[in-house]
């Protein structure tokens, strides 16, 4: 299939993490006793940047990435043979 | 509840992407292959996780956290007996016929193993299940947002009558699902379901994180909950020493082997995603990589519902008291669930020692709006929203193809071209979801009709996997012996299930509506039992007319049967690629888990 998954995917996980971290810098400390004191937005936005860059890095690559090619042949090789 | 502008930001990011996936898909739409089946071109590891994520609906996200707070880790049976070795015995021994035999779809692949007769039969059985289970879904996830009030305050901002907010979630729903699958078929749901997933994983950890710190650990649950709640195998062996209610042999053979091979083996829901993988090595991949996260989603799911048990009850009253509009929580609850309330007399429910029963669907809900500050939450709900889309676009997907190719094309309009077809599956996609919103709807009104729905379809599942058996497994199986051998396992599942009772049940829809010979410790131990007569009536009458019929002709049965196909290459392949080798591995750590929480 010609889309990626981890393209947007990636895109999904980074626009979410970067609005978590925004809001959890800006946002009021009291707001946090709920979560026992941790400040769960600013952390798992953070994590679910990282995620969503590595997805990101993943994707471009399997799409655009030198290895991407050599991938498309094998596998349309592999249909071939079956039919 | 207290939702702020972060939260509605993060719904409406999700729902931009859900739509966008279905967007950017609909270019490569051009047979009725890349719309039924994804054009087969899809990797391993994206089949792997919609595989399960299309099982990820509300009744594993809610029910399985309901079932938690309930029985406590005993829940956990359901994955690793009632899912991980279905799942690896598909992966290994049936695939390479499901995809092999180049059928589209289950019932397709009965016709060319047997006959027409068997092929209809499963195509109307199947295609009315998934608009029910479809119309289920949308029902429960339009009775949560109702329940914990998320549109409450928006509705109320625009002057739009309280009573509409059910409709608008299951018309909502039921739009977005429509759009994404009409524009880019099986592809866009596969796409949108790995999405899911990782969302489902995203909003579900840090909720696990923050309620395992809050209750002191694996240990903190040990302590406040008790010893039954924490061991899954200590008391199996008499139904009245465990939360279950039922005995291993009950257990290991009519969940572990017959309802969970007959769902994950013969289920066309979630066989069409690994159908639609790139080639046969990625296809017999397919259920084995989605059972390795489903191996660890007791602990993102089941775990929810003990938390919710566990959780000190001072921090009930406070959040029923500050938090307003969270769910009512009787005074009578346990932890952070709460007594059932009759919605027409707002009064407690309570069982037959006048004790309240709880409402442990509100578990996991109610434990998101404990932990969550505003922000996270937007996450949480969207992971809840995401697990209900994902388990209706599943079965709307098996729907129009079934539809398409087993009941039209068959049937109504043999031998029209491939564009007319693709036609027809987006049309079926249309009326698919316009049947489930009629379901939905029916469900509201006769609570009775979906039980009794959901039992008839209990009946024709039950028996399917002796057919698929005999039929790949022994080459004599015939067209007559596989649809009489289905009819009698499913005569027999209603007549055991009209003969037993559950202990201190009515007799009625729960059984017993011929006479009661024999009475079960639970409800859970009959369905196991019914299970185990029907699958046993089918294999044996299976077995007996294919020997008073004709025997097959072989030559047909080439690539169906497997003494007669040739083993898959696989010499090319590294040894963890091998699905022989990969079903070891997960079976070797399914085990090492159920001796860690025996």
């Amino acid at each position: 299939m010609g889309l990626d998954i981890r393209l947007p995917i990636g895109m999904l996980f980074a626009t979410l993490g970067v609005l978590l971290i925004v809001f959890g810098l800006l946002s009021n400390p009291s707001l946090y006793a709920q979560s026992l004191g941790v400040n769960v937005n600013l952390d798992w936005g953070v994590a679910l940047l990282v995620f969503g860059v590595v997805m990101l890095l993943l994707g471009w690559r399997g799409m655009f990435g030198p290895r991407s090619k050599q991938a498309e042949a094998a596998a349309s090789a592999g249909r071939e043979t079956r039919h | 509840m207290g939702l702020t502008s972060i939260d509605w930001i993060i719904m409406a990011v999700y729902f931009a992407f859900v739509v966008g996936i279905g967007v950017a898909l609909k270019r490569y739409m051009k047979t009725s292959t890349d719309f039924f089946l994804a054009g087969r071109s899809i990797p391993a590891w994206v089949a792997g996780l919609a595989f399960i994520s299309a099982n990820l609906g509300a009744q594993e996200v809610i029910g399985m956290g309901a079932s938690g707070a309930k029985y406590g880790i005993l829940t956990s049976h359901f994955y690793w007996v009632g899912a991980i070795p279905a799942m690896v015995f598909v992966g290994v021994f049936m695939m390479p016929f499901y995809y092999g035999s180049r059928a589209r779809s289950v019932p397709e692949y009965l016709r060319l193993r047997f006959d027409e007769k068997t092929r209809g039969l499963n195509a109307i059985s199947f295609a009315t299940m998934t608009i029910f289970s479809s119309g289920i879904s949308m029902y429960a996830m339009a009775k949560l947002i109702q329940t914990l009030h998320i549109l409450d305050a928006p509705f109320k901002r625009f002057g739009l009558p309280q009573s509409w907010i059910f409709h608008t979630g299951i018309i909502v729903s039921g739009v977005v699902v429509l759009v994404y699958i009409y524009l880019g078929g099986l592809t866009s749901a596969i796409y949108n379901e790995v999405l899911q997933f990782f969302l489902i994983v995203a909003g579900f950890i840090p909720l696990v994180w923050l309620g395992l710190k809050n209750v002191g650990g694996w240990n903190g649950l040990k302590s406040s909950l008790g010893p039954s709640y924490v061991h899954s195998w200590v008391g199996m062996s008499n139904p009245h020493t465990n939360r279950l209610g039922v005995e291993w042999f009950g257990l290991v053979m009519g969940l572990g082997f017959v309802l969970s091979f007959g769902y994950w083996c013969t289920d066309f829901l979630v066989v069409q995603r690994a159908m639609a993988a790139d080639s046969m090595a990625s296809a017999r991949r397919t259920p084995l990589i989605a059972a390795l996260p489903k191996m660890f989603f007791p602990f993102l799911v089941i775990l929810p519902g003990l938390i919710a048990m566990a959780v000190p009850t001072q921090s009930v009253t406070q959040l029923g008291t500050t938090a307003q509009g969270t769910a009512i929580l009787a005074p009578a609850g346990h932890g952070l669930v709460p007594a059932k309330v009759d919605p027409t007399s707002g009064q407690p429910v309570l069982d037959k020692d006048g004790k309240p029963q709880l409402d442990y669907d509100l578990a996991v809900p109610n434990l998101l709006l404990r932990y969550f500050p505003t922000g996270l939450l937007g996450l949480g709900l969207t992971a809840l929203l995401a697990s209900f889309m994902s388990g209706m676009a599943g079965n709307v997907t098996a729907f129009n193809t079934v539809w398409t190719h087993d009941i039209y094309e068959p049937y109504i309009r043999p031998g029209a071209s491939d564009a007319h077809y693709l036609m027809m599956g987006r049309v079926a996609t249309i009326f698919g979801i316009v049947l489930s919103i009629a379901g939905a709807y029916l469900a509201t009104r006769f609570n009775n009709i979906m039980d009794m729905l959901q039992l008839v379809f209990a009946f024709v599942n039950a028996p399917l996997f002796a057919t698929f058996l005999l039929g790949m497994f022994w080459k004599r199986t015939t067209g007559h012996g596989a649809f009489v051998g289905l009819l009698s396992g499913t005569a027999a599942a209603a007549v055991h299930h009209g003969l037993t009772l559950p202990e201190e049940a009515i007799a009625g829809i729960k059984g017993g509506w011929i006479a009661t010979i024999h009475t079960y410790p639970s409800e859970m131990a009959q369905n196991f039992w019914t299970a185990i007569f029907a699958w046993t009536t089918c294999f044996v009458v299976t077995i007996l007319i294919s020997l008073l019929t004709k025997a097959p002709d072989e030559s047909k049965l080439v690539g169906l049967v497997y003494s007669l196909t040739e083993k898959p290459q696989e010499g090319h392949l590294r040894w963890y690629q091998r699905p022989v080798y990969l079903g070891i591995v997960i079976l070797g750590m399914t085990a090492l888990l159920n001796i860690i929480f025996r």
